[in-house]
């Protein structure tokens, strides 16, 4: 069964200027247990398209079902089956940790006597024992997003919504944040996550879909996203001393697509670093060469996205 | 910091119960204990108002002899009789109206709080009206504070005269006063830019409050005729000359039927209108 799955899915907002298109046509399928991507710089649509799917934006044309469940006609059994982790401000701030979980889950239809423990469960797995009491203003930037997260796991969600999980967060936090998200995810958690940070989207999502002023650009596995756009790993060979400009006619080399050759270093683009290197470093040895130094930098997601979006400012 | 990784979440003993009045009585129950955690500030913010009118009223100004002008008013009833129903009526509405109106306005704007209870699994319809009688509550709230505060004050010998006629009357008087409170504070808190609270205040309720037949009963407006019909648009008017029929009969007030029709249709009015505004905001 998907998870999340849209057709032709459509929001259009009125202005005083007309109608602005928000999402336009937008098709996506997300399977259960996956971990998806929704990428995207500011404006592209991804709050609304993730608004749509939690039912606070009314979509203007086309379909969304999650779990199974229409978005539009059925709001608020969907509402049952899905877990938000938004941003920060979205903490009610005039309750406690402990009692913003424990309401979320009342709120769902817990006793108290249920939601308190579940309450307990969550704020020992995510660290935050120790701040039950405190209020939403007074917990660390690393806080606030656990506290999110595990609000949105009071009840075992059919689907998780994650937006920026770890902006502004320390290395240490992030990762371990990272962790925890991994773990759900092996424990069958189907999770979407929205961001604009490449390489999160890189580290935890299995597919992922970019889109930009409202439509769907690419939408596929992470390792073919890497290969979209002409993106290709750059392979740096440092020799011991330079080398001839025609390092054993590399410039004709079928899989390579650029090379540069500057002193002792030679800097191949290619989409088989692999079969390359071996290469290279046969060739250097035939030349009577000694390899150094071998670097690879594989195309990241970053790189895609620009390729795809553009780079102009965004608001 | 370490997350434990193992997060197992499947809990075969939750069953959720969830339906849409267990989710309405969840968020009654979050705003009563943010209420009850606020209650002294609740209590201040509700009663010190009345107390100083009451006060300066029924104190100081008859103290210093201007007292008298003040109960010429066309009745035999001392001031304290005519302003206690006056005086509960306007912290009540007071009350409800910032209730609602005040923290919605804020969650609406500055921050995202409100997304946490409009996820909550049930319809946005009756959200808005969780919050109407979650309002409404603590108006009545507000209310029994101020009532034992206003029969209490007064000059010596100037002891407010109180009698219930009928407490159903009473009884629908009030939570309909509540209502129709609360449901104002939803449409102020939904419409209202939270940067012109201060014109709000300064230019509708104040006004609204210091001549809705608080201090005096409508009938006693006679010899300003065209104030007395203005007064006819003010809510508070109705509530406080309903109180006013229940709790002190023998003062002029305005006819039973026109005082409930005005303040039933009224508050069902503004509470549909409310919640439509209020959905069409936070639904986009």
């Amino acid at each position: 069964m998907s998870a999340i799955r849209t057709v032709e899915l459509s929001k259009t907002y009125s202005s005083p200027e007309g109608k602005v298109p928000a999402v336009e046509g937008l098709t996506l399928e997300v399977a259960s247990g996956e971990f998806f991507g929704l990428l995207g710089p500011n404006g592209a649509g991804k709050s609304t398209t993730v608004g749509m799917l939690t039912t606070l934006v009314r979509p203007s044309a086309g379909r969304a079902e999650v779990a199974g469940i229409d978005v539009s006609h059925r709001p608020v059994q969907v509402r049952r089956n899905i877990g938000v982790a938004s941003q920060a401000d979205s903490l009610d701030r005039k309750l406690s940790v402990a009692d913003n979980l424990e309401f979320r889950g009342r709120f769902l239809g817990m006793t108290r006597r249920v939601a308190r423990r579940r309450a307990e469960a969550l704020l020992e797995t995510f660290s935050l024992v120790e701040r039950r009491n405190a209020r939403a203003h007074e917990l660390s930037g690393g806080q606030v997003k656990r506290l999110i997260i595990a609000r949105a796991l009071m009840h075992r969600p059919q689907v998780l919504f994650l937006d920026e999980p770890t902006a502004g967060i320390d290395p240490q936090t992030r990762h371990n944040l990272w962790d925890a998200l991994r773990a759900l995810h092996a424990d069958g958690q189907t999770i979407l996550l929205t961001t604009h940070h490449m390489d999160e989207a890189e580290a935890l999502c299995q597919r992922a879909a970019i889109i930009d002023n409202g439509r769907l650009l690419a939408c596929d596995t992470v390792p073919t996203l890497l290969t979209l756009a002409g993106a290709k790993t750059i392979v740096t060979v440092t020799y011991d001393r330079s080398v001839p400009s025609d390092l054993e006619g590399l410039r004709g080399h079928p899989d390579v697509s650029r090379v540069d050759v500057n002193g002792s270093q030679v800097k191949a683009h290619t989409h088989d670093a692999e079969s390359l290197l071996g290469d290279l470093i046969t060739a250097g040895v035939n030349a009577g060469l000694r390899v150094r130094h071998v670097m690879t930098l594989r195309p990241s997601l970053e790189s895609v996205f620009l390729t795809l979006t553009g780079r102009e400012y965004r608001e | 910091m370490t997350i434990a990784t193992g997060i197992r979440l499947t809990d075969t003993e939750d069953t959720l119960r969830s339906s849409a009045p267990h989710t309405f009585v969840a968020l009654l129950a979050r705003d009563l204990r943010v209420l009850r955690q606020d209650a002294a500030s609740f209590a201040v913010r509700i009663g010190l108002q009345p107390v100083i009118l009451l006060f300066l009223f029924t104190y100081v100004l008859p103290k210093i002899g201007t007292g008298s002008a003040l109960s010429a008013n066309g009745s035999s009833a001392t001031f304290s009789t005519i302003l206690v129903p006056g005086l509960v009526a306007s912290s009540v509405l007071m009350a409800g109206l910032m209730a609602v109106s005040q923290p919605l306005m804020i969650e609406l704007s500055y921050t995202n709080e409100i997304e946490d209870r409009l996820l909550a699994p049930l319809p946005t319809w009756m959200f808005g009206l969780q919050k109407i009688v979650s309002g409404a509550l603590q108006a009545l709230i507000g209310g029994a504070i101020v009532f034992p505060i206003a029969i209490v004050l007064h000059a010596p010998g100037q002891a407010p005269l109180l009698q219930v006629e009928s407490w159903p009357l009473l009884a629908i008087v009030v939570l309909f006063g509540s209502l129709f409170s609360a449901s104002l504070g939803l449409l102020a808190g939904t419409v209202v830019d939270p940067r012109k609270t201060g014109v709000l205040l300064t230019v509708l309720v104040m006004p609204a409050t210091l001549l809705g037949c608080v201090f005096y009963p409508w009938s006693a407006l006679a010899p300003l005729r065209w104030l007395q019909i203005l007064t006819l648009f003010n809510p508070l008017a109705y509530f406080s000359e309903g109180l006013r029929a229940s709790l002190t009969s023998q003062v002029p007030h305005l006819p039973t039927g026109s005082f409930l029709t005005a303040l039933i249709v009224g508050s069902a009015a503004t509470a549909a209108f409310s919640v439509f505004a209020f959905t069409r905001k936070v639904i986009s």
